[in-house]
């Protein structure tokens, strides 16, 4: 360090002050939206890989039943309209929430809640059923792939509608504080990114497999 | 440092002086010249990049050493268009000449393609027909079927010198890599699936084959000679199978395809038609899962009776129900 | 399996007697060190009372830096683990010729090299990585610490579960013997019905979840809390590579996480994704774990480019050449990682346009590749280069480097590829680069900023034996192998009939013992600066010059980092601070802002050890009793709110005017 004004020209010293440090505490803005963010688009690549695995196995039958044999489109129309809806009814929660009217916002998040367990209740049928009939997942790769993708999802929504029924027990607790409107904000995204994925099962599975 | 200056390429020569004389450098089919032609290319082109920056490297450290005053001292220099633009384009350049020759080189030695020549003199002959050879990786050898002749082998090979072959390759199990050095590249062999190599041997001789792909236990000792031999020679040897051989039968293949390792050579005198295709397709007894999938896939579904040819148990007997009423579903 | 479920088999699942290694001599004789080993410890521990402290300031911290610290030992010791792998390798193969068959069984030997594989690049070079890049970043960037720092515990706690998991296949069962990526149908369960894969899949499925986690935790900080001014293109090139790493890192996980799932659906739930039949592709597992895999090698090297540019700035006195290509070549190497998976598996059989594409896209990462290497070339030109042990790796790294790298190009030819792949001169390529370049750049990284994490310098005789043995170790042990490579010598063989070969494998044997030593002499280092830690001391916070900011704090630094948040002006802040004449300000200090520690990420990890063990053996009690145990206390933590505190501006006045006290007795 001795040697340090030697190394150092001299240029610095008729260059107007410069301030190298903030006096007061600066406030870091907050992450957790954008690291949520991120965590989706992770999630979303898990999501691109079994599509990608049932878009290469999606028509292996193996002697099996094909797609157009098992899918029941009417069901799958049902199941989509509810998961739909409960979009719709998180964002009315999120509006209430950014009002701040808690009992509303709790209202509109049950009924999210309600229609998510609906959707699950269907698959879980529909699912039940296929195996019932000797379509499980070890039939054939279609099949497997067909469970995995749909399955996965659905996993996806049962832990959104657990996250969902926490937080309003948070919320019940601690009213809507700043950090509880942020879990909240997380959750949205969850769950309409599981609405804009399911969009694309059901086109790219349900839609598609059941063509000719 | 200038000690470990001079080590690093000097290994490396010495390394590849070594090297020479080692299989892949002086190959005997007219493939493997052709690969290693080109492995020898890509390094010329390569070092002449890598070199330059080795021996810079050691000098910029050597030259501009702390303690060295009279080199000079620039604290502040660390931007020049010209240097970074000349820092970009010399690899560029040479990654574009060796992009050129990826390209060319690697359609003309696919191994798939039929190939055009014996060796650099000379063209393939008009009549040349390839010896075709089915090769199967078992859990742990090699089968080798020959068609045109009749015969199979375990783990020994043989090929008339200057005549094309044409191996088509797959796998009983797991992957395995099919692998003669001297001969050409290598090429996987997997089960369900099937690989083509073409290739010529130039010079008689025995040659090292192997499976280039760990595959389990008993891999290390999977490994089989290849004779290059006169047209005679392989006349010979065809006879001698003949002679000496049993029938593999689809009994006798499934007995052979059982694990083992370090199999002995053996020869078979007949082979059960059909039984390549079999292999490849899973289908040796009539009751395994995959030849119900040929089956299904290939012929039109009897109506009813599909769930017939079905092991799968209670999921079989579903599944028959499902065939039977098709409107079931709805 | 639930066909009789009685207790014993819920609760042990397939786990006997018969699993522990009772019978083999050598497992028998490791097991017996490693416990008698973690016994002294303890005892140690307890002994000294160290368990309280241990736990309040380190397993619960939730401080960057000390969870850096702790990647880094762990890796460490993954390292020893990793390397026995090794030296009983290059034993095995140096004496099993002909009649000889050494003295490893195939299932012995092949475990080994599986197991050497995974803990080197899962449990050795990615925590290492992970542990310099959570140690560096924050502190280079002027942050307090990262976004999520209990995300940053957890994240840690979740490798050390992976890696217990590996380490306990060593002696309850076996690992895998399917070759590091674990390619089906040999990983299936009917080639390989026993625990050994099981091991593999949960192991790094645990771990995986914690490095995915600090990626999104690191690249979150990079993006959100960079010091007021410094925009992206005045980042420190190490923290420009990390940002490339983590988003790497959260682009390629995930596809490792999904193929390993459905891996383990085909083990468990007999599914069909990668059979041999019923319609399964067994070749989709080898293209997506290669989409993983090929990244996965740039989220090791690029951190490291990162730390030979910090290095060889510092030591030839001189500001990064060609910051700017720098960085795009870093942001090239990124994007076009994604584009070469397939120059893996040339050998598929995919048809010479789609391998001349992936082989001619492998070819282009070479060139940023050699443009930074050019870079660092010209930093040194006009500079005052200090051989300092840092800079000697870096050194020995780039004349090593562009050899791997060649040899790597080659291999990207297709039809050199056939005659190359899966040979020992594939080994010796990849070797080249990672020892060549991961390794060495974390050495250079670990000496370069020892004094910063602890305090101290490390001891440059120590550290320069270690350097030779390793460089000159590197050399005898893998330039032997390009040699029988180029002789057709494929990998992952136990037993050879040439004799001819022999006398290659006695050198790279010879090779491996050098590097033996070479570890060795970094262990003493580590010991002998200990001991000398008060002749090493470095009391200024910038022992060697340096230019960014992590040299404008203490050594080692305070929890909050920075009295001050740092403003920022130039790349090289610190050197332009240092020009400045810059002054440390002594007083006028406001209470920080910091997280509390929790024991949270501690107890989640250790849960899901015993989730995965259980799974593992088919413990399906035990494995769902300790699932739902993670829910519950993951659940619980998120009731918790009172996550941080402020420490008062006593405290830190307190802090800052003993480092004033400190430097003015060492003028």
């Amino acid at each position: 360090m001795s040697e340090l004004s030697t190394s150092y020209p001299a240029s610095g010293a008729t260059a107007p002050p410069l301030a190298f440090y903030e006096t007061t505490e600066s406030h870091v803005p907050n992450g957790t939206l954008l690291g949520f963010w991120v965590y989706l688009m992770s999630d979303c690549l898990i999501f691109a890989c079994l599509f990608a695995t049932y878009g290469v196995l999606g028509r292996e039958y193996a002697g099996g039943p094909s797609a157009a044999e098992v899918l029941e489109l009417p069901a799958v129309a049902v199941n989509t309209s509810l998961l739909l809806l409960s979009s719709i009814t998180y964002g009315f929660a999120v509006l209430e929430m950014q009002r701040d009217r808690q009992r509303s916002m709790m209202i509109w998040l049950a009924i999210t809640g309600l229609l998510g367990a609906g959707f699950i209740t269907l698959e879980l049928r529909e699912f039940a059923h296929l195996i019932s009939i000797g379509a499980g997942p070890q039939r054939s790769a279609f099949l497997s792939s067909f469970f995995t993708l749909v399955g996965t999802h659905g996993l996806h929504v049962t832990c959104g509608i657990l996250w969902l029924i926490v937080l309003m027990t948070q919320v019940a607790k601690k009213g809507l504080i700043p950090a509880n409107k942020r879990r909240l904000m997380c959750l949205s995204m969850f769950w309409h990114f599981l609405d804009v994925v399911w969009v694309g099962v059901f086109s790219f599975v349900y839609l598609m497999g059941v063509l000719p | 440092m200038s000690m470990k200056a001079l080590r690093a390429p000097l290994l490396s020569s010495l390394a590849l002086l070594a090297g020479c004389q080692s299989v892949l450098m002086s190959p005997s089919g007219d493939l493997a010249v052709q690969q290693r032609n080109l492995i020898l290319t890509s390094t010329v082109l390569m070092l002449l990049i890598i070199v330059p920056v080795i021996v810079l490297t050691l000098w910029f450290a050597w030259h501009f050493r702390a303690s060295n005053k009279k080199a000079t001292y620039d604290p502040d220099w660390d931007h020049s268009t010209i240097l970074e633009l000349l820092i970009w384009s010399a690899p560029l350049l040479i990654i574009i000449a060796l992009g050129a020759i990826t390209w060319v080189s690697t359609h003309k030695l696919d191994p798939y393609r039929p190939l055009e020549r014996l060796d650099a003199e000379r063209a393939i002959p008009a009549d040349a027909r390839p010896l075709v050879v089915n090769v199967v990786a078992l859990d742990w050898k090699w089968l080798f079927i020959y068609p045109e002749q009749g015969i199979a082998t375990v783990n020994e090979l043989a090929a008339p010198v200057d005549r094309p072959i044409q191996f088509k390759i797959t796998a009983t199990t797991v992957m395995n890599s099919f692998f003669i050095p001297a001969l050409a590249g290598q090429i996987y062999a997997m089960p369900n699936m099937e690989t083509t190599l073409q290739a010529v041997i130039n010079k008689p001789g025995e040659y090292q084959g192997f499976s280039a792909n760990y595959s389990g236990e008993g891999f290390s000792g999977m490994h089989f000679v290849f004779h290059g031999v006169s047209e005679d020679g392989f006349a010979q040897w065809v006879a001698q199978a003949k002679a000496n051989g049993g029938d593999l039968s689809r009994d006798a293949y499934m007995k052979l395809a059982e694990p083992s390792e370090n199999a002995p050579v053996a020869f078979y005198a007949s082979v059960a038609p059909g039984l390549y295709q079999a292999i490849l397709t899973h289908c040796l007894q009539p009751d395994s899962p995959s030849c119900m999938t040929r089956m299904d896939m290939h012929a039109p579904k009897p109506e009813g009776e599909g769930g017939a040819a079905q092991p799968m148990g209670s999921a079989a007997t579903g599944m028959a129900d499902m065939s039977a009423h098709p409107a079931h579903s709805n | 399996m639930l066909a009789h479920p009685d207790l014993t088999t819920l609760i042990f699942g397939r786990l006997t007697l018969e699993s522990l290694p009772l019978h083999v001599p050598i497992v028998l004789g490791t097991f017996a060190v490693v416990a008698l080993g973690g016994l002294v410890l303890v005892a140690v521990l307890t002994y000294f009372k160290l368990w309280g402290y241990l736990w309040r300031e380190w397993f619960t911290s939730i401080d960057h830096k000390r969870i850096g610290i702790m990647y880094m030992i762990l890796g460490f010791i993954m390292l020893l683990r990793g390397f026995a792998d090794a030296i009983m390798m290059r034993a095995q193969q140096a004496i099993s010729f002909g009649d000889n068959m050494g003295y490893l069984p195939p299932e012995h030997y092949d475990q080994i090299f599986t197991a050497h594989g995974v803990i080197m690049i899962f449990f050795v070079a990615m925590p290492m990585v992970t542990g310099l890049m959570n140690f560096v970043m924050p502190l280079q960037i002027g942050a307090r610490d990262v976004a999520f720092p209990f995300l940053n515990n957890f994240s840690f706690w979740m490798t050390v579960a992976g890696a217990l998991l590996v380490m306990a296949s060593l002696f309850v069962g076996e690992f895998a013997r399917t070759g590091w990526l674990a390619y089906p149908p040999l990983s299936d369960i009917a080639s390989s019905p026993d625990a050994g894969v099981d091991y593999y899949i949960w192991a790094l499925q645990i771990a995986g979840v914690g490095t995915l986690l600090s990626g999104i935790n690191l690249l979150v900080t990079i993006i959100k809390m960079r010091a007021p001014g410094m925009t992206m293109m005045k980042m420190p090139v190490f923290t420009w590579t990390a940002l490339c790493t983590n988003v790497l890192i959260v682009a390629a996980f995930p596809v490792l996480t999904a193929v390993l799932a459905l891996l383990a659906l085909d083990r468990y739930a007999g599914t069909n994704f990668f059979t041999t039949e019923l319609g399964g592709n067994a070749m989709m597992y080898v293209n997506l774990i290669w989409i993983w895999g090929h990244p996965e090698v740039y989220i090791l090297v690029l951190p490291v480019f990162g730390i030979f540019s910090e290095v060889t700035a510092t030591f030839s006195r001189k500001p990064l050449f060609g910051y700017t290509s720098m960085v795009y070549a870093t942001v090239v190497i990124t994007v076009l990682s994604y584009l070469v998976w397939l120059h893996h598996f040339f050998t598929m059989g995919s048809g010479a346009s789609v391998n001349s594409f992936f082989g001619i896209t492998t070819m282009i990462i070479s060139i940023p590749t050699g443009a930074k290497i050019f870079n660092w070339l010209f930093t040194m030109y006009r500079g005052r280069v200090e051989f300092e042990v840092p800079m000697m790796w870096v050194l020995a790294f780039m004349v090593t480097f562009v050899i791997g790298g060649m040899t790597g190009v080659l291999l990207a030819v297709p039809p050199a590829d056939f005659s190359l792949h899966n040979s020992l001169f594939l080994i010796a390529h990849f070797h080249n680069v990672i020892i060549g370049g991961v390794v060495f750049g974390l050495f250079a990284g670990i000496t370069y900023w020892f004094p910063k994490a602890f305090g101290f310098k490390l001891d440059p005789f120590w550290g320069k034996c270690a350097f030779w043995f390793w460089v000159v170790g590197f050399y005898f042990a893998f330039m032997p192998l390009y040699v029988l490579g180029l002789m057709g010598v494929t990998r992952r063989l136990s037993h050879f009939t040439d004799p001819a070969l022999q006398i290659w494998f006695v050198l790279a044997a010879f090779g491996a013992f050098l590097i033996l030593l070479g570890i060795a002499s970094m262990i003493i280092q580590f010991v002998v600066s200990f001991r000398r830690r008060e002749a090493l001391r470095d009391v200024t916070g910038d022992p060697w010059n340096g230019r960014t900011l992590e040299w404008s704090t203490s050594s080692p630094p305070p929890k909050y980092n920075f009295a001050f948040t740092p403003l920022v002006h130039d790349h090289d802040a610190w050197w332009m601070m240092k020009k400045h004449h810059y002054q440390r300000p002594l007083d006028g200090f406001i209470p920080i802002h910091m997280p509390l520690n929790t024991g949270a990420g501690i107890t989640l990890a250790g849960l899901s050890f015993v989730f995965g063990f259980a799974m593992v053996w088919y413990m399906w009690l035990v494995a769902i009793v300790s699932f739902a145990a993670i829910v519950v206390v993951a659940i619980a933590h998120t009731f918790n709110y009172h996550r941080d505190y402020y420490l008062t501006a006593d405290e830190v006045r307190r802090v800052e005017t003993s480092r004033t006290e400190l430097m003015a007795r060492h003028v």
